[in-house]
């Protein structure tokens, strides 16, 4: 009976403990939180200022997360979710289950004017196609030289992967009506169709492929961290598609206010510094000592393509019926 | 006294009626034509099939129910009676206790057990290191230790050479004299039912008779045992 | 017959919870997946195109590999050389290969910058392409064509040497050796075999999701997982699992009918001398078959040691922290593997149910996905999924390598029960005794087989039940992916050499302990 007591007494101050320190719970997608991800410097930044634990919870990617949250409902224990994307805000939208941020939002350095209170920006770089300077000495400068000349290159699937998705609105955004024809002449160029980035991420780099949809900021990885400036993403004179990375807030959250002083920290210096070169993506506000020297030099395309809004849901469906007709013919 | 009640067993077409004693403290064979149901008849009193029809009792106490171990039974079969994973005495001592949790006592049992066989100081060898005879004995050392009334031996020693069988099966007509137990065997060799049998029951053409005179068999086979017999 | 049904109680008992807990794991979250759907729809036409995809592909893979597997086992039946035994063992590793390290290796291999596209281009010709169906079928029959190899040659093997003999005493040549010999064995193995490897071809999703599919190249599994992650679409993710539940149960129910290849652990190293094929021509024939096999075998997992071996010295600590963690799911969910085989054969054998062994091996067919999403929706209300990743994880490895474990255990205990049975009975061995003193020690070899087999497969399952899986605790598979997803090819390909070699080692010391001879 004694020992019961001891016990419960523990178990009293360990929730007292538990009590005194609030803890924040963030799900994230999986290379996010990875050692060499914005992660582990994010939260040692956050945690000094904010009196509380931060804890992530993993899922593969932005659209895994949001239907983990969505098989969760209200009882998640999630406050933020961070890692959706611009396509994916109007099926988040419309489950309801996010609160907009109450926070100052300071000036944003998008190619774009954003105004969702809801789903704040962290980072965002253009979808472009990827390419080897040293094997590739003529690389395309829009879809038709994609669709002219003798290319091979590697997507990913939009129905399992986020750049594949971007592509599928790319090409939408830039043929409207006639998509699935330029789908149709895209199409023998196309070596393979992989599940997710990273495989034929992968496949290009074993010189499986000349080119290989990625971000226009990919080729800043090879120059800093593998002092290798062979890589260049290849800016279209039909303009790039926009991927803007977005938190939000959960509805149900039971720590409210810390959610937005995250969100508030999300923006500031101490977390913007660490995207660069951790998530290999633009910052979503400048921090003060500029971009990193391999970002400089990138190259940036002229016109930013991005579908916002609820009928985006429609426009997807559309377009992946007309990427799914195309391959059958 | 072993029973068997207007036994019947089937098999589709096949039957075998049986209805017969055995009186206790006997040394029967089972002799007759490959196919007509010897083997079939010690699985049904050993346990291991039920008849159609019919009771097998032992003093009266019906055996329908018993789990082949519980049976007032022990058994040597044709072949695969060792375990060849497992020392002689461990196969011994498993006539003791299935699960071989032996105490001083049982252990003494076994060496005893193996030494009344002639396998003095070979308890720790396991079943390949033995040679054809030592095994037969270790299977025979474990049915002495099991006590039961009965033994039931089918077509027993068949791998072993003639001058060795008849060694074994002297063997075992001393132990079942010693024991005092009642010994049912199947054979196709009619010498070894003269060396140890005092009584016969003749299995053909799907009835097992009841238990004559060994010498009396021989001398005046019906027409079933000549025609299995042959012209000798 | 009735024999030994009295004892029996505490196996049927063991058997019937093991068959339940299988049956909750994966019928049971199929179900539990289909409930919580928000909506109910139908099958689209490309979910349609998935099913018929999965069909086509298994059935062209099985068939290529059996047809394949033919003549290299009679070439390895017929002929002795050094490093024959070696060979054979090797024919083993592609089936335990972790996918996404047998894709790497393929790729550079056969990839349009492989060892192979460089030396057409040098000749003169075409590079060959590895990419969506093509390269699905190529890499099952790398996978597979060991296997049916191996099956076919336990048939020729099984084939009284004395036949041989007398078929040389009667001057056969080969041919007349073919249609006595050879074809009637082929007749009855090759069935077998084939359907083995059609249900192995029907669920193995992975391999289409590592070489690429496309709309044109997208296989049922790959269909459930858009439908969660796009639609997110409960329902049609519980349909298309249902589908393929059927069509692999029906795969199933036939080749329970059939005489199946028993032995998958059996011994392979008798030859048969064989005077009919000592003509030049024929040995060059097989010493050609031979190589070119061993070559389409061993290229791979040569390329995968020259790519990882540069990147071993530099590999990041998580690498090791997630193969000593991945190491650790492996043991366990081998042994729960075999905490529920073992019941579910003694069931299975004692009580002659060949259903049970149709559900045991229906688990090929479960999706790993919707079993990790229903197990979810169960669980997440009672308790945090991140604190149950390691349970779930070893449990869900283990259900699906059961079937593998089943065809191993299954017809050897049938063996010991019809030898061993009517002995055990006799002495009264029921319940532990019979386990421990007869079960254990006489099914070494199939446990020892079918533990390292488990083990190696649960090593290189990439947890697709990522839900469970907390951060900070990854295993290798999926290390090896973050360091591919974060631009580090170098050191995931040093993370692949790691994976190919502990998968292997797993089998490697499991099989060879079941071989320690118990009887000596």
């Amino acid at each position: 009976m004694k020992a019961l007591t001891i016990a419960a007494g523990f178990a009293a101050i360990a929730s007292a403990a538990a009590a005194e320190t609030p803890v924040l719970t963030i799900y994230t997608y999986d290379s996010f939180v990875a050692e060499w991800g914005p992660g582990p410097a994010i939260e040692a930044a956050f945690e000094e200022s904010c009196g509380c634990d931060l804890q992530f919870v993993t899922a593969g990617d932005g659209a895994e997360l949001l239907s983990r949250l969505r098989l969760e409902g209200a009882r998640s224990d999630a406050d933020i979710v961070l890692g959706l994307d611009n396509n994916l805000m109007a099926a988040a939208h419309a489950s309801g289950l996010f609160a907009p941020a109450d926070i100052e939002m300071p000036e944003l350095d998008l190619p774009i004017d954003w105004e969702d209170d809801t789903f704040i920006p962290f980072d965002w770089s253009w979808f472009a196609f990827v390419y080897d300077k040293t094997r590739l000495p003529n690389p395309p400068h829009s879809f038709a030289d994609l669709m002219a000349m003798d290319y091979s290159i590697l997507i990913q699937d939009p129905r399992s992967s986020t750049p594949g998705l971007g592509l599928l609105f790319w090409v939408k955004s830039v043929f409207g009506d006639q998509a699935q024809e330029a789908w149709e002449k895209l199409n023998p160029k196309i070596v393979t169709v992989t599940k997710g980035w990273t495989e034929s991420y992968g496949m290009f780099l074993e010189g499986e492929a000349d080119l290989v949809l990625s971000y226009t900021t990919s080729p800043a990885y090879h120059v800093i961290a593998e002092d290798d400036d062979s890589k260049a993403a290849a800016a279209f004179a039909d303009g790039n598609y926009l991927q803007i990375e977005v938190a939000a807030k959960l509805a149900a959250s039971d720590e409210p206010e810390l959610a937005d002083a995250f969100l508030a920290f999300m923006l500031s210096d101490a977390f913007q510094s660490v995207i660069p070169t951790t998530n290999w993506m633009y910052p979503a506000v400048l921090p003060e000592g500029g971009l990193p020297d391999g970002f400089v030099e990138l190259e940036r395309p002229d016109r930013s393509l991005i579908y916002l809004g609820d009928d985006v849901d429609n426009i997807r469906d559309e377009a992946l019926d007309e990427w799914l007709a195309a391959a059958a013919n | 006294m072993l029973t068997l009640d207007g036994v019947e067993m089937r098999w589709g077409d096949w039957r075998l009626s049986a209805d017969l004693t055995v009186p206790g403290g006997a040394r029967v064979a089972l002799i007759g034509p490959s196919g007509a149901g010897k083997s079939t008849l010690l699985a049904a009193i050993a346990g291991f099939q039920d008849p159609d029809a019919g009771r097998i009792t032992w003093n009266g106490e019906d055996l329908a129910g018993m789990a082949p171990a519980q049976r007032p039974v022990a058994i040597i079969f044709q072949d695969n009676n060792l375990f060849p994973h497992l020392t002689a005495a461990e196969n011994v001592g498993l006539g003791l206790r299935p699960d071989l949790k032996l105490d001083a006592a049982g252990r003494a049992k076994v060496e005893e057990a193996l030494a009344r066989v002639g396998l003095d100081g070979l308890g720790q060898r396991k079943p390949g290191q033995l040679s054809g005879g030592q095994a037969a004995r270790v299977a025979l050392a474990r049915a002495l230790l099991r006590h039961k009334p009965i033994m039931l031996l089918d077509e027993p020693f068949g791998a072993l050479g003639p001058a060795l069988r008849a060694e074994m099966l002297a063997l075992v007509a001393e132990l079942a004299n010693e024991t005092g137990a009642t010994l049912i065997f199947v054979s196709h060799e009619p010498d070894d039912a003269r060396a140890i049998a005092d009584q016969v029951i003749l299995v053909a053409e799907g009835r097992a008779e009841s238990p004559v005179p060994t010498d009396e068999i021989f001398a005046n086979p019906p027409a079933a045992l000549s025609q299995y017999l042959g012209s000798s | 017959m009735a024999r030994g049904r009295r004892q029996l109680t505490a196996a049927a008992w063991t058997g019937a919870a093991a068959l339940a807990l299988v049956l909750a794991v994966t019928l049971g979250t199929l179900a539990t997946v289909a409930l919580r759907a928000e909506f109910a729809s139908g099958l689209g036409p490309a979910d349609w195109a998935a099913v018929r995809f999965t069909l086509l592909q298994a059935v062209v893979s099985a068939t290529l590999s059996v047809a394949l597997g033919i003549p290299v086992a009679r070439a390895l039946a017929r002929r002795r050389f050094a490093g024959r035994g070696l060979l054979i063992t090797l024919l083993g590793a592609p089936f335990i290969l972790p996918v996404i390290v047998a894709a790497l290796g393929l790729i550079a291999v056969f990839g349009r910058n492989g060892i192979v596209s460089q030396a057409l281009l040098w000749a003169g010709l075409e590079p060959v392409s590895i990419y969506g169906v093509q390269g699905v079928i190529l890499a099952h029959v790398f996978f597979n064509l060991p296997l049916a190899t191996r099956l076919i040659l336990q048939g020729w093997l099984a084939i009284p040497g004395e036949r041989f003999r007398l078929a040389a005493s009667l001057g056969f040549g080969p041919g007349d050796i073919a249609r006595t010999l050879e074809r009637p064995m082929l007749r009855q193995v090759v069935p077998g075999a084939f359907l083995v490897i059609l249900l192995l071809c029907l669920t193995s999703f992975a391999v289409a999701l590592a070489l690429g599919g496309g709309p044109r190249a997208t296989t049922v599994e790959l269909a459930i997982y858009q439908a969660f992650r796009y639609d997110f679409d409960l329902g049609k993710a519980a349909l298309l699992a249902l589908v393929q539940v059927l069509i692999a149960g029906s795969a199933a129910l036939v080749a329970l009918r059939l005489t199946l290849p028993a032995g998958l652990g059996g011994g392979l190293d008798r030859t048969i001398r064989r005077w009919d094929a000592a003509h030049p021509l024929l040995r060059l024939q097989d010493g050609l078959l031979i190589a070119l096999a061993a070559l389409f075998l061993i290229l791979p997992l040569v390329m995968i040691a020259v790519n990882g071996l540069p990147a071993l010295a530099s590999l990041p600590a998580s690498v090791f922290t997630a193969t000593l963690r991945s190491l650790a799911v492996a043991l366990i969910s081998a042994f729960a593997t075999i905490a529920l085989a073992l019941p579910l054969s003694a069931w299975i054998v004692q009580r002659r149910a060949r259903i049970v062994e149709l559900f045991g091996t229906l688990t090929i067919a479960a999706s790993p996905l919707v079993i990790g999403t229903g197990l979810f929706i169960l669980l997440f209300p009672i308790v945090d999924p991140a604190a149950l990743a390691l349970p779930v994880t070893a449990l869900v490895n283990a259900v699906m390598a059961l079937p593998f474990a089943l065809r191993a255990l299954v017809p050897a205990l049938t063996a010991i029960e019809a030898d061993y049975g009517p002995l055990a009975d006799s002495l009264g061995m029921t319940g532990r005794a019979r386990l421990r003193r007869l079960w254990l020690p006489r099914l070494r070899r199939p446990l020892g087989f079918a533990t390292g087999l488990a083990a190696a497969l649960s090593m290189g399952d990439l947890g697709v039940i990522a839900m469970f899986a907390d951060p900070e605790g990854g295993t290798l598979p999926l290390a090896l992916y973050r360091l591919m997803g974060a631009y580090r090819m170098d050191a995931a390909a040093g993370a692949a050499l790691i994976l190919l070699a502990s998968s292997l080692a797993l089998f490697w010391i499991f099989d060879r302990g079941g071989r320690l001879d118990a009887d000596a």
